[in-house]
């Protein structure tokens, strides 16, 4: 049985042809193991991510597709006992460097969460942290930096007039935009989104994915999702990760179509996970 | 065996009652408590006026005339206890903030045994020990006539509000979703700035009530300050000199004093001196907590 890949909506030029897909690579995984304790959560990943695009990280739970995605910013340094080998490169720079700065890495590397987590302040001030962080104090440059973010994340037109709320009085769909825009405001390279639509209703998640379309002429974009439909619709290559391993990394067009591996076509086909 | 219906009823009515019972006997106490306290505390402003009470500089009770002003009694418990906070709030926050935000696990777990072990000392022995090292520490350093003087209570108060401060103030920082903390990081937030900009607003009103409470234990405390601030009633000139409080003056007093007299009811007046100034404190506190809830 073949499975149907809906319809994705969009229009053709918005499809990367293969050759754009490959053309440059940004992010190489080499040889990535990774451990919780004595327990290995990845295996041997190796995987080049091209600039620009969508990838999308697929998989059962707890095959380490979030661990996958939390090592490109170093996020799983803040778990106790864990330990990395191999490499990854980001621009060609081993971001597992002994003198790394992870701060600065972070920057780059920008993470928008499963849950929103908007900090207890105003709307503006949460656009704003970033910036300050890094000792932005003039008032004229965070205010236009938070009007471009906020457009940037489709948010502007609804929260313009109250960017002095707290931001917790958003809805869930608006949170979540607010943490994407947020991070926009350090101007990453990259943007990491774990499972960012799993709490939101559809409407709200439509919003993000045409979101995501846009943002992903200037920004990289890794999405760990849970959801097939999401990804066939907003990537443009996926990866499915099973047990800690890579099964198949190709482009979400082939993934869905044409697997090339059969474990590939029996989860996409639902025979397990 | 199945007990009929009407014996779960009388069950559960009687139950039901024990609990309301024991919800309001708090409530009861306090009224009851406050009740005798003005009963007997307003009895002194029959003869003495109330400015005089609590705006004289004279507090001789049993001299010819007497003279019952609590000025510098009240001066005494200010400057132990603005001095133990001034000690006790940044030390048992920035404790709180490593215990809970920076310190390995196992370091964690000695420290919070340690705060515990110090919050378990019972005061007179603090008060002790105070007497036999710190005030000879204090006499020495500072070149002093006397050690027992305002600095070695604050001192030593600071040390016994600290606890409180810390456990309390640990509690609010470990009920900041982690998810703040991963955030500010994502961000590229050090770790400094993460618990500066991120965590420490979000914990504040956990933090406001744990000084609260700290400061609230300091006024209370009696024993430790009796024995080390030298009792000496008149308002002091500087933090270097013997002063009195509220509450060792009650301590000091009540037993040597004839019940019915002035003087009796003195000390039951500082008693609600004493009783309105923890109630503003809880006040305060309660005020800081709610007005951030919402």
């Amino acid at each position: 049985m073949q499975y149907q890949v809906p319809e994705p909506k969009r229009t053709a030029s918005r499809i990367l042809k293969q050759e754009e897909v490959e053309s440059k690579v940004l992010i190489q995984v080499k040889d990535l193991n990774f451990y919780y304790g004595t327990r290995l959560a990845l295996k041997n990943v190796s995987m080049d991510i091209p600039a620009c695009g969508v990838v999308a990280l697929i998989g059962p739970s707890g095959c380490g597709k979030s661990t996958l995605l939390r090592t490109f910013n170093r996020m799983n340094d803040l778990i106790a006992k864990t330990k990395v080998e191999g490499e990854i490169l980001i621009d060609g720079v081993n971001i597992y460097d002994k003198d790394t700065d992870v701060v600065s890495l972070r920057r780059q590397v920008g993470m928008v969460f499963q849950k929103s987590t908007p900090f207890p302040k105003t709307i503006y001030d949460n656009i704003a942290y970033g910036l300050r962080l890094i000792g932005v104090k003039d008032k004229h440059i965070l205010e236009s930096v938070v009007e471009k973010c906020l457009r940037r994340a489709a948010l502007w037109e609804e929260v313009k007039d109250s960017l002095h709320r707290s931001a917790l009085s958003l809805s869930g769909g608006q949170q979540q935009r607010l943490c994407i825009a947020r991070a926009l405001a350090v101007n990453p390279k990259i943007l990491l989104m774990d499972e960012p639509c799993s709490a939101l209703d559809p409407i709200a998640t439509s919003r993000i994915e045409e979101l995501m379309e846009d943002l992903k002429k200037e920004y990289t974009i890794l999405i760990v999702t849970h959801n097939m439909q999401q990804a066939a619709r907003v990537s443009d290559k996926t990866a499915f990760i099973m047990q800690g391993e890579l099964v198949e990394f190709n482009i979400t067009s082939n993934f869905f179509t044409n697997p090339s591996n059969k474990l590939t076509e029996d989860y996409i086909t639902g025979r397990f996970g | 065996m199945q007990k009929s219906f009407s014996q779960k009823r009388l069950q559960e009515w009687i139950i039901e009652r024990c609990i309301y019972m024991s919800g309001i006997a708090s409530i009861i106490f306090v009224c009851l408590i406050f009740l005798f306290l003005a009963k007997e505390g307003f009895s002194l402003f029959k003869n003495i006026s109330i400015f005089d009470f609590l705006l004289g500089q004279k507090w001789y009770p049993i001299s010819t005339p007497p003279f019952f002003g609590i000025l510098s009694l009240i001066v005494g418990s200010l400057y132990v206890t603005l001095g133990a906070t001034v000690i006790a709030v940044p030390i048992g926050i920035a404790s709180a903030v490593y215990i809970s935000e920076v310190a390995p696990p196992r370091v964690r777990e000695i420290l919070k045994s340690g705060i515990e072990v110090l919050a378990a000392i019972p005061s007179v022995v603090l008060g002790f020990i105070g007497m036999m090292t710190l005030v000879p520490w204090v006499k020495n350093t500072f070149h002093l006539s006397t050690g027992l003087t305002a600095f070695s209570g604050a001192l030593m108060l600071g040390f016994m509000a600290m606890p409180t401060i810390v456990s309390i103030a640990e509690d609010a920082l470990n009920a900041v979703p982690k998810r703040y903390k991963e955030a500010a990081l994502a961000l590229g937030a050090t770790r400094w700035q993460s618990i500066w900009r991120v965590i420490l607003p979000a914990a504040s009103s956990g933090i406001v009530a744990a000084v609260m409470l700290g400061i609230g234990r300091v006024i209370g405390e009696t024993m430790a300050v009796m024995m080390i601030t030298g009792n000496a009633a008149r308002i002091p000139d500087n933090i270097f000199q013997p002063v009195r409080t509220l509450t060792a003056t009650v301590a000091a007093e009540m037993g040597e004093t004839v019940r019915g007299s002035d003087h009796y009811y003195s000390l039951f007046a500082i008693g609600i001196v004493l009783f309105i100034i923890t109630f503003c404190i809880n006040l305060i506190a309660d005020f800081a907590v709610h007005r951030k809830a919402k």
